[in-house]
């Protein structure tokens, strides 16, 4: 079994772009303003927390494969160059192989909405420069052409916990010597009908958009001092599983924390949080709920979760980070984040995983 | 735990398919589709989902589905929230479970590949917020289903079991990752068995997104013919169920065919066009025979990724063309998108389950509106329905991003 490592870290998020943006807006721990949104057609306003444009704009969104591109590419973009800054090109006198793994929920809404809405209008005048942007696949495509030895590239989708499971295909892939780092994305933009549909399903929360990024790798000279220890199984809500025992396991799963340890939950404002919050109601420890300052952001979201996590342990904040991914509508997954010292993991001291 | 995993065994295991099911708009079932594949039926009419009055192209391969729907472990509510994609998966998985004769049981992985999900109910979304934002009914429901994992766990309810659901979305090349994926997880020792597969309906964005590119043939879909003007669209699905071959053996299962290579790597050239070259493409062929242990020579057919785009099949057919040599002569290569249109994310695995057909009933799959090869392609392109020897064989998917993926099968004798 390799150790993998967090070599990098990258966040785009209504804080700013940058994970120092991020810290700081997590450290204040205010709620971020909000902004109203209008929808076409109805006087109901919905709150959400935009991106603010970035000052001065960066010089990669020049890129010729960046200049069509949607919100989302760009905040993936941004959040993976931070994460991978020391692969790019030469690191350690070779060329590193990477890999690339985009996860999202909602995925390309602006351009799909603007797509369909001309083709509703008439279809013969439909833009074919928006159509390819609409794809799940397109800001991994994107992002991958940025970088000039991408080798393996995936899109994985599902609800926030699915950035988890990105994680751990990247840890497999790194395992499998494909790819010497990999760079794990997760990335949503945000319209009215986003933020309309996410009404349905929670009327208090307040939606978001961004991108997070880890990048992983097995070398631990490259490591800013931050190994995964554990990913939980992932374990799906179901008939006979409901979400709040899917919960419940995946926190068994992960163990008793480290002293110190930090817990990054999912938790916002909302009466989804039910499941979550049951799971962790004996948590004891430092707690941090990334949602409560910065909103309901999918799949960015469980990036800035894990981001937040890796950067506690990063700044020596804390030994250790849990995050916990208890997902909308899939399943629930857990993962730690340590120092590299301060283990073994509470799991592995259990004798739950081989050593 | 899915990290750290259990340490690989040092032989993985081989990996055997024992269920396929498939939907296309050649029918419902291995049979239907595998006598349509071996006689080169087209299944393309006037699209009737929606209007394409004002779309360049008019036709594409829609799938009937079945009036009566079969029994499932679904409740009446999950069920009657299926849409066409929905049901089109759930009714191919049903397939393979039955052939495979797996029992319900929890933690069996669930891989699926899909371009648009439940699109249908989003673009459905789309149209009562924009024409009666005041009318809410029904969207709630909309918001939900329209999400792959939410369809996939409809499949894991349907059949009555459960498990971890991952969902590639890497475009057209979805199914045949989902395949791949699924079979690293069996052959990393993670699980010793997995359901996996790829699906997408029609849909009236990406018939206007694919109409608007001017990708869409005007006249008719012939692969790798120099007179090819574009791709034609069509619907469906494909599910295999994959375990490890002492797990098959164990249960006495038939084994449909062994899948022995994959392989998987991203083209950085364009979003939507191939490296000229192919260079990617015979990347993922080559990578996916290293990890086979087999050779062009050892190959006897080519289900093609092959649109019936200029500058798809022109790369991909340089790619073959280079990869196998002087194997290129003799070897047999088509597209069934030419029968059945291309699926998107359901196409890998459709393609796939073609493979296996032509494995086990030992014919390769024509292209009948093929005339005049593109100078490119350097190997005969299957004509005319005919037996053959057919022991491997191998599968390309390439999707819009860039992902390549290769598989390759052999025969179970």
């Amino acid at each position: 079994m390799s150790r993998i490592y967090v070599s990098g870290m990258g966040a785009v998020s209504p804080a700013g772009w940058g994970v120092a943006a991020l810290r700081e807006a997590l450290t204040r721990g205010e709620p971020l303003p909000v902004q109203i949104l209008t929808r076409p057609g109805w006087e109901k306003p919905l709150p959400v927390r935009p991106v603010p444009q970035p000052t001065p704009r960066p010089e990669f969104l020049a890129h010729p494969r960046l200049r069509r591109a949607s919100p989302i590419t760009h905040y993936a973009a941004a959040a993976a160059l931070e994460a991978g800054s020391q692969w790019r090109g030469d690191a350690g006198g070779s060329r590193p192989r990477m890999g690339i793994i985009v996860s999202l929920q909602s995925g390309c809404v602006q351009y799909s909405c603007r797509f369909y809405d001309e083709t509703l209008k008439d279809p013969a005048t439909a833009s074919p420069l928006v159509f390819p942007e609409t794809v799940y696949a397109a800001p991994a495509s994107h992002v991958a052409a940025l970088w000039e030895n991408v080798v393996l590239g995936c899109s994985l989708v599902g609800d926030a916990s699915a950035f988890l499971q990105a994680v751990a295909l990247a840890a497999q892939w790194l395992e499998d010597d494909r790819v010497d780092a990999c760079l794990v994305i997760g990335a949503e933009e945000t319209n009215w009908i986003m933020a309309d549909a996410v009404r349905y399903l929670d009327r208090s929360a307040v939606v978001t958009a961004g991108a997070g990024a880890l990048c992983l790798c097995r070398d631990s000279q490259f490591s800013i001092g931050v190994e995964l220890t554990a990913i939980t199984d992932a374990h799906t809500f179901s008939t006979p599983c409901t979400r709040a025992q899917a919960a419940a396991v995946m926190r068994a799963q992960l163990g008793a924390g480290l002293p110190g340890e930090l817990l990054c939950d999912g938790i916002g404002h909302s009466r989804t949080d039910a499941a979550e919050l049951g799971a962790w109601r004996d948590w004891t420890g430092l707690r941090l709920s990334p949602k409560k300052v910065l909103g309901e952001g999918l799949m960015a979201a469980a990036a800035w979760q894990c981001v937040a996590a890796c950067d506690a342990v990063a700044k020596k904040s804390s030994p250790a980070a849990s995050v916990s991914l208890v997902g909308a509508n899939q399943q629930a997954l857990g993962a730690r984040f340590t120092d590299g010292i301060s283990h073994l993991s509470p799991v592995a001291a259990a004798g739950n995983i081989p050593s | 735990m899915l990290f750290p995993s259990l340490p690989p065994a040092a032989t993985p295991p081989r990996v055997v398919v024992t269920g396929a099911g498939v939907i296309t708009a050649l029918g419902l079932g291995w049979a239907t589709n595998a006598a349509g594949f071996r006689s080169g039926r087209t299944a393309f009419r006037p699209v009737t989902q929606f209007d394409v009055s004002r779309q360049r192209v008019k036709t594409a391969a829609e799938v009937d589905l079945p009036q009566t729907f079969p029994a499932t472990k679904l409740g009446p509510r999950a069920a009657s929230r299926m849409d066409r994609a929905a049901a089109m998966l759930v009714l191919a998985a049903l397939e393979a479970w039955q052939q495979s004769g797996w029992v319900a049981a929890d933690n069996i992985p669930l891989v699926l590949g899909t371009t648009a999900g439940g699109m249908l109910l989003g673009e459905d979304y789309f149209r009562q917020a924009i024409r009666q934002p005041h009318h809410q009914r029904g969207q709630a429901v909309r918001a939900v289903y329209y999400q792959p994992q939410v369809q996939a766990r409809l499949v894991l309810d349907a059949l009555g079991c459960s498990g971890p659901i991952t969902i590639v979305s890497n475009a057209c090349a979805s199914g045949g990752n989902a395949i791949g994926q699924a079979w690293e997880l069996i052959r990393s020792g993670q699980t010793e068995r997995a359901v996996a597969g790829g699906y997408d309906a029609l849909g009236e964005m990406v018939f206007a997104g694919f109409d608007a590119l001017q990708a869409l043939s005007p006249t008719v879909c012939r692969p790798f013919d120099a007179r090819r003007d574009g791709l034609a669209l069509g619907e469906g699905a494909a599910v295999m169920t994959l375990e490890t071959l002492d797990s098959a053996r164990r249960r006495g299962a038939v084994i449909l065919g062994e899948v022995i290579g994959y392989a998987s790597a991203i083209d950085r050239h364009h979003l939507t066009q191939p490296h000229p070259e192919g260079s990617t493409t015979l990347n993922v062929m080559r990578q996916a025979c290293t990890v086979a242990g087999v050779s062009p020579e050892q190959i006897d057919y080519i289900n093609a990724h092959g649109t019936g785009t200029v500058l798809n099949d022109g790369s991909e057919a340089l790619a073959i063309s280079t990869w196998a040599g002087s194997r290129a002569a003799t070897l047999p290569v088509s597209s069934t998108k030419a029968g059945i249109g291309h699926l998107l994310g359901g196409a890998g695995a459709v393609e796939a389950v073609v493979c296996l057909m032509a494995l086990r009933e030992q014919w390769l799959p024509p292209e009948p509106a093929f005339e005049t090869p593109d100078p490119a392609c350097k190997f005969p392109v299957v004509q005319q329905p005919r037996d053959a020897a057919v022991n491997v064989a191998l599968s390309n998917s390439f999707g819009f991003g860039g992902v390549n993926a290769s598989l390759i099968f052999r025969r179970w004798a």
